[in-house]
């Protein structure tokens, strides 16, 4: 009787445990069910690179998304990962500890403001600065990337203070004893052993950056066009979707699905890269903190 | 011409220094300009009335109420998923193919982005099982989102539980499903209630996943069938149709105080179980 239990309860959580995986590739189905044969039927060339996004008269391009996208997201990494990633050195190499374990959650907590608020005031204080000081609409590419910039700080501050406080204190005696100063023990010695950990806090960030809509939407002010400069307003692949996706239908729906294709592509390969720069560093032990 | 190291240490210390005081100052400078603005508005009328003209006057009741009622119902779905999963991982298998493939989607699942998980609710949710917008809608969407935070802080939890409880409780002829309901879940509790609670605050702050299954309902919903606002959609609809400053500084100031508010108890939470298993 009770062997049976023991067994049901263990085939039971078996299946429970598939779950996450089924979530995923319900998701994937789903979405790719939608978009797919729309992205084929268009011709992905056609739609990955005409710029011409007229979804009443049939016309899907979304080449102005894509380069607004990465623009924006390599934008807010220029801003993201210097800082952060200073902020993560600075924090385990040259404060006391006590610092360090006040910051630290301070820092992760602040991980939790909603992205709406992040992209309100990137509306009310950034992109009045910004046409006022740089000419322009305000809003814009610079005022996307900043505000995502300081968006992933949590991110790339949090995971990669964790690579480097992984590094053995070991390697750090070691160059202090050769007679290297602090600095150069940081950045000869402890970076390079840190290096993958730091890479792949940095590759999750830029997955973040590149999802991330709300905030997205209110301060780049989402003109479909390709922008040419910093100051131009600009729609990334995430705006696009959730603007029209209140009253599309058809095939103007299809579309915004084969949009979701697209950037669940993109993040796809980011977060695997991610996870395989992470699995090499620490071996089985993955992005789990 | 190269600089002596003292002084290339003192300029990498002042330049990391500076970089993470413009962290601090820009993260405490959103929290505080947020508060400074906002909390004028909030009242108890303000919290505890209905809105008015779309939310141009009037309070936030509905979408209070839709921001307890959402995340609530996304943990209940999410909660027996996620630990039973970590249960799972930890107490009935060794690194296997299977744990592999569950990680490896439970990883993936941590990485899509919130809009992905929208429109899967709303295709999928919405249209397909025809649930319309509503409650349960979202719940089962923000269940999913946030299915990989629960699973690894229950999965951390219930590995901090010192292999030595569970050999007591097998030397005294308990079967593995009893350790796990009598020895090992207890003492992960409060790990794993500091999951539920990141879970919630992340559902809080959710909005491109709940506006497209949720919908943005002012009405109070009568069933799990209706549709709901949260205070994070509300905020978004009042900053972005320019319905209201004012409503809409004090909509974010409740919404940030909340999410920290649940953030803290989750991170006091989890210092209190380190605090307990170092002793």
């Amino acid at each position: 009787m009770k062997f049976n239990r023991e067994k049901l309860v263990e085939r039971l959580l078996l299946v429970v445990a598939l779950s996450a995986m089924a979530a995923l590739a319900l998701i994937a189905v789903f979405i790719f069910k939608e978009g797919v044969p729309f992205l084929l039927e268009v011709g992905p060339r056609q739609f990955l690179l005409s710029s011409d996004w007229r979804p009443q008269e049939g016309r899907f391009g979304v080449y102005p998304m894509i380069v607004a996208s990465l623009w924006v997201t390599l934008g807010a990494m220029l801003i993201g990962a210097p800082l952060g990633v200073a902020g993560a050195i600075f924090l385990n190499e040259f404060v006391p500890r006590w610092v360090m374990r006040i910051i630290k959650p301070t820092i992760e907590l602040l991980a939790g403001i909603p992205s709406v608020v992040f992209g309100f005031i990137g509306v009310v204080v950034l992109a009045p600065l910004i046409r006022a000081h740089l000419g322009g609409p305000g809003l814009s590419v610079l005022a996307g990337a900043v505000v995502l910039g300081i968006m992933v700080l949590p991110t790339v501050i949090s995971i990669s203070t964790d690579a480097i406080s992984a590094v053995p204190n070991s390697y750090r005696e070691g160059a202090l004893a050769l007679g290297a100063t602090r600095w150069q023990a940081v950045h000869m010695v402890v970076l390079k052993a840190a290096r993958s950990g730091i890479v792949a806090s940095l590759i999750l960030a830029m997955g973040r950056a590149v999802g991330e809509t709300m905030a997205v939407i209110m301060v780049a002010g989402n003109a479909v066009k390709v922008p040419h400069s910093v100051l131009d307003s600009v729609r990334t692949l995430t705006a696009n979707i959730a603007l029209e996706m209140g009253y599309a239908t058809g095939k103007h729906r299809e579309a915004l699905f084969a949009t979701g294709v697209v950037l669940f592509v993109v993040v796809m390969i980011l977060n695997s890269i991610a996870t395989a720069a992470v699995r090499r560093r620490f071996g089985t032990k993955g992005t789990r903190k | 011409m190269r600089l002596p190291p003292k002084y290339t240490q003192m300029t990498a210390v002042a330049v990391l220094a500076g970089a993470t005081l413009v962290t601090l100052a820009a993260l405490f400078f959103i929290i505080v300009f947020v508060l400074h603005k906002g909390l004028p508005v909030v009242s108890w009328r303000f919290l505890f009335t209905n809105p008015q003209e779309m939310g141009r006057a009037g309070g936030i009741f509905p979408t209070l109420v839709g921001s307890v009622l959402l995340p609530l119902l996304g943990i209940a779905i999410a909660m027996p998923l996620g630990v039973g999963t970590a249960v799972y991982l930890t107490e009935y298998t060794r690194e296997t193919k299977v744990t592999q493939v569950i990680r490896f989607g439970t990883d993936c699942l941590a990485g899509i982005p919130s809009i992905i998980f929208g429109l899967f609710g709303f295709i999928f949710f919405v249209v397909i099982l025809r649930m319309g917008w509503s409650l349960l809608s979202g719940g089962l969407t923000l269940a999913i989102m946030i299915l990989p935070t629960i699973i690894r802080t229950s999965e951390e939890a219930i590995r901090a539980v010192p292999y030595a409880y569970r050999e007591v409780s097998f030397s005294l002829g308990a079967t593995r499903w009893e350790t796990v309901v009598k020895v090992v879940l207890p003492n992960a509790l409060p790990g794993i209630v500091t999951g539920l609670m990141l879970g919630i605050g992340r559902c809080i702050s959710e909005t491109a996943a709940v506006i497209f299954t949720a919908g943005s309902s002012l009405r109070l919903p009568q069933s799990a069938f209706d549709s709901v606002r949260t205070m994070a959609v509300h905020f978004y609809i009042l900053a972005r149709e320019g319905l209201s400053n004012e409503n809409a500084y004090g909509t974010a100031a409740v919404l940030i105080l909340a999410v920290l508010l649940v953030n803290l108890t989750a991170y006091w939470l989890m210092h209190r179980f380190i605090a307990r298993r170092t002793k």
